[in-house]
């Protein structure tokens, strides 16, 4: 089983780094979907099912397919398609990399020094996540809903199309 | 099960928010540093699941979820500025927002 | 009553204090000549009181004096102000206050139109003051004080009209003659506080009798000096080319200063150190000398001006070289005498001569006038009056009786001898020449353009008219205060002076021989007035005729010219002078001070520009202007920037935990 953590482990790192060194938005998008994947995998091996489901279905389901839908609506192809020469300009990669570089041995040397332990060993099933959910953790549901409601609303006003004025007499902006 | 040492999770996802961030300062274009951003989000659940797992506490992975629905929420509304973004100057380019510039 | 003395200098001194302070922005224009002639009046009425009481009561050794404060006390030198009221100064003080007020009231009309009103006053009234305690003084510092004053305002005064660029040089040209005086007199000051300790005047004249022997070179030295000052106040040879330049002032400065106070001053100073002027008999002979050579100068030189006021000003030359023959032959009572005399007709003279000019609309020359004595009557018989007072008619004038006296003593003393008394009688004979030419030429024949006959001029007022009335009633019976032996033998006024003068002592000489002299004068006299009748109403012509040969105009332009002493001056001393100035621009101390002084100082004030303190405060201004464009850069407006900036930051903080 060890195994399968460490394939997909690299990967997601691979198709993480190819989806962001695309210049085709949709072939960025679909290595990005299967970095997901990938994740989702770890997650399934690191003994979280459940949170190995919800990546799949939420996060390559539904975030990564509205990013499909907002890439058809702009349609970018003439914009993204040529104008960027990523990995050309190696100038561009210069600050980048050295800050992220630093980032990551950071992150790397306090990780390793701390070492405690080991993770996978045991399962913990979906049954307990949702006792804790409805336990403990009641206010935080809570709150997500509402945060999602506030998503709700500002997207639909921030999406619409010219003032309520001018969209016609009588139709009000519904749900 | 896997028997994986916790540093490695973390590591993983040192790498993925390396890789993530990376890609926010290097691309142009609004979607992709949406998309980074993403990317993101997603290394810091990785760190969290690694978390809770470690423990074998179901906390791990409520606090992905919660992370989730932050993400989900994240994206709608900057979806719909990038709409509006493009909208208004017909360009996606982040270079093109520089209103602020100070 | 004798107390009051201070008063006498000082309530002129107020007066221009009050006038200087308050005149021309608070004090309405009639009230000035109340103040200006009010304070000289008020001066004048307590002359008279204590005049009165000091000839009824005499104080003991016929002297008093009052000190008024202590003014110095350094080393061995103890001075203070302190007047001195004996026969001689009460004669100075009478002339000056009282003819000083008829002046100041005579020139509260005639001045009335002027526009320097009020400093005319304020500058009279000083003038006043400083002549008063010039002759009141008790030291010789003191003294000195009042000469520098009276020349200060003799400067002002002359130059009182200062617009005319004229009247300035004027003014400069009596200060820097007489100054050569004052120098003169300074040194002759200090020499006499080196060699006998003290400047008290009463102090030192014995002294010096004890200690100097007759005729020693240091009595000769400091009696030739203070003569020099005498000569340049007094304006005689060689010192007398300003006086006639001076007649640029207005008339009744003329009058007050270059007539009857100012240039007898030095004919007072001489008179109040006659002991040291006894002990050097050479200095008495030159003195003499000289008076004899400017009153004969002086004299012809009367004979050709065009000018009234210059005809007067070389009259006054004339009569003050009496007063110093005088003096030089030992006479001090008659030089006094004169003085005295003197003082009211040539006052009387200067005014009429004012009333004249300012009638024919500021005319000055006598050969534009004429035929006045009938528009101006009252103005006709004063000035006939002052001009027979002059000339010394016999018997009838104060003149007469004054300068009779000189001719008498100049004769009959040791020091004296004929040939001065004949240049004495030749000037007689001079003074009624000339002045009966200017009264031909103004008061009779026919007048001189059409409008003095169509529009009569104006009469002068009353305060015009007192004061000619006033002098010309003293210019006849100011003489009768003494009288000569063969006349009445009354010598009220030498007895008088003799407290303080000693008398002459004369030689013995012939019972008869005054009276012959005094006829002697009386032709000389008249013998003038009837060539004067003959040359200028008669046959005016002649002169003209007599003017326009060659020698003739030779000699007139000669006489004209003052006997070519300002050409001399002018050569001799001043162009060189002005010439060497002028060349020195650029001299050897002027560029030693350039090099030491000007060049490092401008060379410090240009480094001291960008110095140290400056820099730093610069540099404090630069760094944060520095500072405020590198903040500006970050704020770049890239949103990839602030993402860095962002991700740079989470860096540093993660940093800290790892360092920990």
């Amino acid at each position: 089983m060890n195994a399968a953590f460490y394939v997909s482990g690299a990967v997601a790192v691979l198709t993480t780094a190819m989806a962001i060194t695309r210049r085709n938005a949709v072939h960025a998008l679909l290595y990005l979907v299967v970095s997901l994947l990938a994740v989702s995998l770890v997650f399934f091996t690191l003994g979280a099912p459940l949170a190995a489901a919800l990546e799949a279905i939420v996060y390559a389901g539904a975030i990564m397919v509205l990013f499909v839908f907002v890439i058809m609506m702009l349609n970018p192809g003439s914009g993204s398609g040529k104008g960027e020469p990523i990995l050309g300009n190696w100038r561009i990669w210069i600050g980048p990399s050295i800050l992220t570089a630093v980032l990551a041995a950071e992150l790397i040397y306090l990780v390793s020094r701390n070492g405690t332990g080991s993770a996978g060993g045991s399962e913990v099933i979906p049954v307990q996540v949702g006792s804790a959910l409805l336990g403990p953790y009641m206010l935080g549901v809570e709150l997500a809903s509402m945060l999602l409601l506030a998503a709700l609303v500002a997207a639909n006003h921030l999406g619409r199309r010219g003032l309520p004025e001018e969209q016609g007499g009588g139709e009000e902006g519904g749900i | 099960m896997a028997e994986v040492p916790v540093e490695h999770g973390l590591i993983l996802a040192a790498i993925l928010f390396a890789l993530g961030l990376t890609g926010v300062l290097v691309r142009r274009n609004l979607l992709f540093i949406l998309l980074s951003l993403e990317v993101m989000i997603n290394a810091a659940g990785v760190a969290f699941i690694t978390a809770g797992s470690r423990w074998a506490q179901p906390d791990g992975q409520i606090l992905f979820l919660f992370i989730l629905a932050v993400a989900a929420a994240e994206v709608s509304i900057g979806l719909a500025l990038v709409l509006l973004f493009h909208r208004s100057r017909k360009s996606l380019s982040v270079d093109d927002a520089i209103g602020m510039r100070g | 009553m004798l107390s009051l003395l201070w008063l006498v200098p000082a309530i002129p001194l107020a007066g221009f204090a009050a006038l200087a302070l308050l005149g021309n922005f608070r004090l309405p224009r009639a009230v000035t000549p109340i103040v200006g002639a009010g304070s000289v009046g008020l001066s004048a009425l307590l002359t008279v009181l204590i005049g009165a009481q000091y000839l009824a009561s005499p104080p003991a050794g016929s002297a008093y004096t009052q000190t008024v404060w202590n003014w110095m006390a350094a080393g061995g030198l103890t001075l203070a102000v302190a007047f001195r009221l004996d026969a001689l100064s009460l004669t100075m003080i009478f002339v000056v206050t009282f003819v000083g007020f008829l002046i100041h009231l005579y020139s509260a009309e005639h001045m009335a139109r002027d526009e320097g009103y009020n400093r005319f006053f304020a500058y009279m009234n000083l003038f006043v003051a400083a002549m008063l305690v010039l002759v009141l003084a008790d030291n010789l510092l003191l003294l000195y004080l009042g000469w520098e004053g009276v020349g200060l305002c003799s400067y002002l005064l002359i130059g009182f009209w200062y617009r005319e660029e004229a009247n300035g040089r004027a003014a400069r040209k009596a200060f820097l003659v007489t100054r050569v005086g004052d120098a003169a007199l300074a040194v002759g000051m200090f020499l006499i506080f080196v060699q006998l300790g003290t400047w008290n005047i009463q102090d030192l004249m014995p002294r010096a009798a004890a200690q100097w022997t007759a005729g020693s070179a240091v009595a000769l030295l400091a009696a030739a000096l203070l003569l020099a000052g005498a000569l340049g106040k007094s304006a005689q040879l060689p010192l007398q080319v300003w006086l006639p330049d001076a007649m640029a002032g207005p008339t009744p400065v003329s009058a007050l200063i270059h007539a009857a106070t100012m240039v007898t001053a030095g004919v007072y100073l001489i008179a109040r150190m006659h002991v040291l002027f006894s002990l050097a008999p050479a200095v008495m002979l030159a003195a003499a000398v000289i008076g004899a050579a400017t009153l004969l100068l002086a004299g012809l030189s009367a004979l050709v001006q065009r000018d009234i006021k210059r005809v007067l000003a070389y009259s006054t030359m004339s009569q003050v070289g009496y007063m110093f023959l005088a003096l030089g032959a030992g006479a001090w009572s008659a030089a006094i005498f004169h003085f005295w005399t003197h003082a009211f007709f040539k006052a009387l003279l200067f005014l009429g001569a004012g009333v004249v000019i300012q009638s024919l609309d500021e005319e000055h020359d006598i050969f534009r006038m004429g035929g006045l004595r009938k528009t101006q009557p009252l103005t006709f018989w004063t000035f006939l009056i002052g001009a027979c007072s002059l000339s010394a008619l016999p018997l009838l004038t104060a003149g007469f009786y004054s300068k009779d006296k000189i001719l008498w003593d100049v004769w009959s003393s040791p020091a004296g001898g004929p040939v001065l008394w004949a240049a004495g009688l030749a000037g007689a004979f001079l003074t009624s020449l000339y002045i009966f030419r200017v009264v031909f030429r103004v008061f009779f024949g026919a007048p001189f353009a059409k409008t003095q006959e169509s529009s009569p001029p104006n009469q002068p007022g009353i305060r015009v008219r007192i004061p000619l009335l006033v002098l010309a009633v003293f210019s006849i019976g100011a003489g009768f205060v003494e009288l000569p032996e063969a006349l009445g033998n009354m010598p009220a006024f030498s007895d008088f002076l003799s407290t303080t003068l000693p008398a002459l002592t004369v030689m013995a000489a012939a019972p008869g021989s005054e009276v012959f002299l005094e006829i002697d004068a009386a032709a000389a006299v008249l013998f003038g007035m009837l060539l004067a009748y003959v040359f200028f109403l008669r046959r005016p012509g002649l002169s003209d005729r007599m003017a326009r040969t060659p020698a003739g105009n030779a000699i007139h332009r000669f006489w004209s010219a003052g006997w070519g002493f300002d050409w001399l001056y002018e050569t001799v001393i001043v162009h060189p002078y002005v010439r060497l100035a002028a060349r020195n621009k650029n001299d050897v101390f002027d560029r030693l001070v350039d090099r030491l002084v000007t060049r490092p100082y401008t060379w410090l004030a240009r480094i001291s520009r960008g110095d140290f303190f400056d820099r730093i405060f610069s540099w404090i201004a630069d760094l944060n202007a520095g500072i405020s464009r590198a903040l500006g850069a970050l704020q770049s407006g890239y949103v990839r920037w602030y993402a860095a900036g962002i991700a740079a930051g989470a860096i540093i903080l993660i940093a800290m935990a790892v360092l920990q």
